[in-house]
């Protein structure tokens, strides 16, 4: 317990750090879902065929690989840097592999989404003269995202939850970082596992709430 | 009036086919429909009757022949083909309201978003629509809390609602129970006598004999037999609609 108390000051301070990470991660990885979905249900073959490959591809790709390949890939060998400040320009590879990661979560959420639509909205849609993207925007997708709202909710718990495995991405003092730093020093201490473990919790378990409650509220009636 | 003045016809189908996989759907179909005509397709399922509504608004593309709308070939893509089906309205079996949108916001949305209509002006027009198919009340309403027929009057209203220069309807009061039958085909009937160009998919003899100009038995995928609507029904020329009549008028 004295451990927990006297190494809570760079604890908070890791965890804060995973919460960072989640909410740019989580803005980054919608995004780019919802652009993956498109493509993969657009009419244009060369598109959709983009779209299926990467989510393919990525999707089954273990995570710390993806991560590693953002480090090692393209920051080492491709020279791409975010920052000079090295822990800035970790965060934002690990930003870039995770959302990178995650969008291929939100998209395949997102399909499922889009098939609880009935066809004839989207026909409907196109004979007013809406093109494919407006009826997309306007009519399809707000209806997927809200039959997925509580699968969408699990996806980002589980981006959430990912955020630890940034150690794979290089330097970053997140949760999981300064837990091994921390039993570096003192061994491994129970108080100082389930503490974070709680953190992670009070984080996770609202939004699962959360996400269930609006499920609820804003599902379309049919 | 339009550019090309009343005299030329509004829709013209020359030799078209279409096949879906090996199945033959449409049989080098001519058809010519006027400016201000109500046609009745008629004929029994699968004959492709949906298949050649879709045609003429091209949600389905054909393998041969050609489809001119007010004179001019149907645009293939992109936004000529959007502002092609903006002037041709659809009425579905199945309405087709947009299910997280009101009522109002059905109506509305094509004017706003397809011809740039301002909001206001848009909503005022729409309410007016909505009160002339019998909906005003229940503007502020989503579709799944109206009843059938109050849907499908509503999607008339948003087919109205883009000064389309016909409304194709595909068997619009096959899914709804019958007391809510006649409450759509008033409805269709008064756009009939304000002049609107229809093709209209459907078995109703009555809308057929008050307010078609014109019947087309389909069966098979050709055009089996045109004749008026009173013809038609009391004496039609072909074995097939004979027969065809025989089926649906014992019901
Ligand atoms: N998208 C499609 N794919 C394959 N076959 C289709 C499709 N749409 C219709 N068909 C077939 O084409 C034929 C004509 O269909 P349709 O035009 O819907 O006839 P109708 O409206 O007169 O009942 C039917 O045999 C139907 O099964
Ligand atoms: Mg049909």
């Amino acid at each position: 317990m004295n451990d927990l108390i006297k190494y809570a000051p760079d604890l908070l301070a890791g965890f804060l750090k995973n919460v960072q990470l989640s909410l740019v991660c989580a803005v980054f990885s919608m995004i780019l879902g919802t652009v993956l979905v498109s493509m993969r249900v657009s009419p244009t073959p060369v598109l959709r065929a983009a779209g299926t490959g990467y989510v393919n591809i990525v999707r089954n790709t273990p995570l710390t690989l993806v991560l590693a390949f953002s480090a090692l890939g393209l920051s080492d060998t491709l020279g791409v840097s975010f920052s000079d400040e090295p822990s800035t320009n970790s965060f934002w590879l690990v930003v870039l592999g995770l959302s990178l990661y995650t969008a291929t979560f939100v998209c395949e959420a997102l399909r499922a989404g889009i098939n609880t639509v009935p066809m004839g909205q989207a026909e409907a849609a196109r004979a007013i003269g809406l093109t494919f993207f407006q009826s997309l925007r306007m009519i399809i997708l707000p209806q997927a995202f809200r039959a997925v709202i509580a699968p969408l909710g699990s996806v980002m718990i589980a981006m959430i939850k990912n955020t630890t495995v940034a150690i794979a991405a290089g330097y970053l003092a997140e949760s999981a970082f300064v837990m091994k730093d921390t039993f570096d020093d003192t061994g491994v201490s129970i108080p100082i596992f389930v503490g974070i473990v709680v953190a992670f919790m009070l984080f996770t378990l609202p939004i699962g709430f959360f996400t269930g409650w609006l499920a609820n509220r804003l599902a379309v009636a049919r | 009036m339009t550019e090309n003045g009343d005299s030329t016809p509004l829709v013209v189908l020359e030799g078209v086919n279409k096949h879906f996989g090996s199945l033959h759907v449409l049989r080098d179909i001519n058809l010519t429909i006027s400016r201000g005509e109500v046609l009745v397709v008629i004929g029994p399922s699968g004959g492709g009757k949906s298949t050649l509504c879709r045609a003429i608004n091209r949600l389905e593309t054909i393998d041969g022949g050609t489809i001119l709308f007010d004179g001019k070939p149907l645009p293939e893509e992109g936004k000529a083909l959007a502002g092609l089906r903006s002037e041709v309205g659809m009425v579905f079996q199945s309405f087709n309201l947009f299910a997280h949108k009101t009522i109002l916001e059905n109506v509305t949305l094509g004017p706003t978003r397809v011809r740039g209509v301002p909001k206001a002006q848009a909503e005022q027009r729409g309410m007016e629509l909505l009160e002339r198919v019998g909906i005003g009340a229940q503007a502020s309403k989503y579709p799944a809390q109206l009843s059938g027929g109050q849907q499908q009057r509503v999607a008339i209203a948003r087919a109205l609602a883009m000064d389309p220069k016909m409304i194709l309807f595909d068997e619009p009061t096959s899914a709804l129970d019958p007391e809510m039958v006649q409450e759509v085909l008033d409805v269709m009937i008064g756009l009939a006598r304000d002049g609107m160009t229809m093709m209209v998919v459907t078995h109703e003899m009555g809308f057929a004999r008050r307010a078609a100009n014109r019947v087309v038995f389909m069966a098979e995928g050709q055009i089996v037999e045109e004749n008026t609507p009173d013809e038609f029904f009391t004496n039609a020329r072909t074995d097939r609609a004979k027969d065809f009549l025989s089926k649906i008028l014992t019901h």
